[in-house]
């Protein structure tokens, strides 16, 4: 039974950066916003991170810093769609394209650099209980943070003024505006989030699950991030069991190996990505219910009549 | 204040300037850029856009590089016309040479005349394939296509790489992960001596020729215009979207199919794990400064060529990693999308109570 605790570890490593980046991106698409750059925004929030780390020892310092450096990737994203009103999917890729130069233009400078992994947090006591303690009492900050901030989000959608504001928003910007919320306003806020959560996803990526620095070391997890959103059907509690099943996926040529299965390991690194096709298919195949909880005006510019 | 006020029709002028404007300002940003990293601005712009092609070898790179790009943005530029967002070009780029390339491997000791013709054919089904399975995703079960083609992508590379490190493997080649080098019969012919321009750049020209008259003449291309410029319109019409999803996913793909046997029957003449430095995404950047339109793309791909020249030349004068070349491409589409803004509003200074001639 040794293998439990080492594979559950891998398991909610691998599901960490996915579930941070989805919560982020949920809250930006609820809002109407369909921002493509999460890859971008993840890599440029992974080099932020670790760069920081790196230079100032604080792995705090670094996350502080992955944070800003999503949420001003995000601003250039919402500068040009919400104010310039440029095609959403266009500047998603644009900004992704960006990242990926940026974070390598930064990371070369860093590319050998070792850092201390982020600490867990150890509870003297609980965290040495057999199996239960090392997996649930063991982990580092980003976990636990990963955990709260989809409740939160959970909780701000359903139960909040705020979120339903966000979400009237998202469904109907014309209707929003008519009563006196301010659409572009409260969409700059839900992007900015999502940029923020996802310069976490790539700070976790870098700051713990391998600490090092590679170029386009997220390896379209953004991509996996956004689909998860739809797999989700942009609730909360769906993604969770979302990104823990494809954190499983992906780890499964870890664990393949060891468990005598021999299959070339390039079709096992296939899986996550042919998992996202088949769960997008299957999710998206039910038109009725992608309607009722997809944000009706997702990608739609808005400019409110003068 | 600076306030956007709708134009009532699309400026004609800016549809060209906008570009140009984009590219200016590019290169005042790289340039600043540049003065961070501590080059002088100058020198390195001159470096990066200059030298490349101020020799007559470089200016035929130029059009090596150029003709995947153009190639593939002229298919992809008709997807996203129709709001069809083709964004696994790289992916379909591999399968081409994957299929096209494994016709070479299997008669790697073929003299025939018909060997190129017949991997042409499977290199553009090849890409077509790999396009046609999120055309169906999207048509069957409605998933978006931007999320599968780009998947697909991950996929087709990881494929590859299983191929050349395993059954495709040269046997004669010391292990190294790479294919018997391609025969002669299935190499392109080098159009101009001394340089490495090859068949497929003729080619390219004449994809942008086609790729003009589909747009200006032909039926799909006129619903492919409407659905562009008036997507309502074209619903009241009865322009079937299936068909039109379809139709552009299979032309780009099967064009980046094409464009990626070129480069693996071309420059490079084997098969690799690497065959491609992102012409496929690169070719969505190509296909916006082309303003969606195949001449434009021409030069755009020119232009978008330039950038890979230079940052080869500066990483190896200069010292300055390979990374700016995406950076400059990365700030390139979004400065043109930024400028786009100018096409459809104008720019209006003062408050708005100043106007109040327009209220």
């Amino acid at each position: 039974m040794e293998w439990i605790v080492p594979f559950f570890l891998t398991v909610i490593t691998a599901s960490t950066p996915l579930l941070l980046a989805a919560t982020g991106e949920l809250v930006t698409e609820k809002s109407g916003v369909l921002n493509l750059g999460v890859e971008g925004m993840m890599l440029v929030g992974a080099i932020a991170g670790f760069a920081v780390t790196a230079s100032s020892g604080s792995a705090g310092l670094g996350i502080i810093a992955a944070v800003i450096a999503g949420t001003l990737m995000s601003l250039i994203f919402a500068f040009l769609t919400l104010t310039l009103m440029a095609n959403q999917v266009a500047t998603g890729l644009a900004l992704t394209i960006f990242g990926v130069g940026f974070s390598a233009l930064v990371g070369s400078g860093f590319v050998g650099f070792a850092i201390d992994p982020l600490p867990g947090l150890s509870i003297p006591g609980i965290s040495a209980i057999p199996i239960i303690g090392p997996i649930l009492f063991g982990q580092d900050f980003l976990v636990y943070l990963s955990i709260v901030a989809v409740i939160g989000v959970g909780w701000f959608l359903a139960r909040s003024r705020a979120g339903l504001v966000l979400k009237a928003v998202g469904d109907s910007h014309h209707s929003a505006h008519a009563i006196g919320y301010s659409v572009i306003k409260i969409r700059y806020l839900a992007t900015m989030f999502g940029g923020a959560m996802a310069g976490l996803g790539g700070a976790y990526l870098s700051l713990s699950y391998t600490p090092m620095w590679a170029e386009n070391m997220t390896a379209g997890r953004g991509w996996i991030a956004l689909a998860l959103v739809v797999f989700a059907t942009w609730r909360p509690g769906r993604l969770v069991a979302g990104a823990y099943m494809f954190g499983l996926i992906s780890v499964m040529q870890l664990h393949a190996q060891g468990a005598g299965i021999h299959v070339p390991s390039q079709f096992m690194s296939m899986l996550p990505y042919l998992a996202t096709v088949i769960v997008l298919v299957i999710i998206s195949s039910d038109r009725a219910k992608i309607r009722l909880n997809a944000p009706a005006c997702i990608g739609q510019a808005f400019r409110a009549a003068q | 204040m600076v306030r956007l006020e709708p134009r009532r029709q699309h400026s004609q002028s800016m549809v060209y300037l906008s570009p140009v404007l984009a590219i200016l300002m590019t290169l005042v940003v790289g340039g600043i850029i540049f003065a961070f990293m501590g080059k002088n601005p100058l020198d390195a712009l001159y470096t990066f856009f200059i030298l490349p092609i101020n020799n007559s070898y470089g200016l035929s790179e130029l059009f090596v590089k150029a003709t995947p790009l153009v190639i593939i943005a002229v298919g992809l530029a008709m997807g996203f016309r129709a709001n069809v967002w083709n964004i696994g070009a790289e992916g379909q780029l591999t399968m081409g040479a994957i299929f096209g390339g494994g016709l070479a491997l299997y008669f790697y000791d073929s003299e025939s005349v018909f060997l190129l013709p017949a991997m042409f054919v499977l290199g553009a089904l090849g890409g077509a394939f790999w396009g046609a399975i999120p055309a169906l995703l999207r048509t069957r079960f409605n998933a978006n296509e931007i999320l599968t083609s780009l998947m697909l992508t991950y996929v087709a590379t990881l494929f590859l790489s299983f191929l050349v490190h395993g059954p495709w493997r040269n046997p004669e080649g010391f292990n190294f992960p790479e294919s018997r080098p391609f025969p002669d019969a299935g190499l392109l012919p080098v159009i101009y001596d001394g340089t490495r321009v090859h068949l497929g750049t003729a080619v390219a020209v004449l994809v942008v020729i086609a790729g003009w008259l589909l747009l200006s003449k032909s039926v799909i291309g006129f619903q492919l215009r409407v659905v562009g410029k008036a997507p309502q319109a074209a619903r009241h019409v009865g322009f079937r979207q299936k068909r039109m999803i379809w139709f552009t996913l299979l032309l780009s793909g099967g064009l980046a199919g094409l464009a990626g046997l070129f480069e693996v029957a071309g420059p490079i003449g084997q098969l690799q794990p690497s065959i491609s430095p992102g012409y496929g995404f690169t070719a969505i950047i190509v296909a916006f400064l082309g303003r969606l339109h195949p001449v434009g793309i021409l030069f755009g791909g020119l232009i978008m060529a330039l950038t890979y020249l230079g940052g080869e030349l500066a990483q190896i004068t200069l010292g300055l990693p390979n990374a700016v070349t995406g950076l400059f491409q990365g700030i390139l589409l979004f400065f043109l999308l930024a400028c786009d803004v100018l096409t459809k509003y104008r720019v209006r200074f003062g408050s708005i109570a100043a106007k109040g001639r327009t209220a």
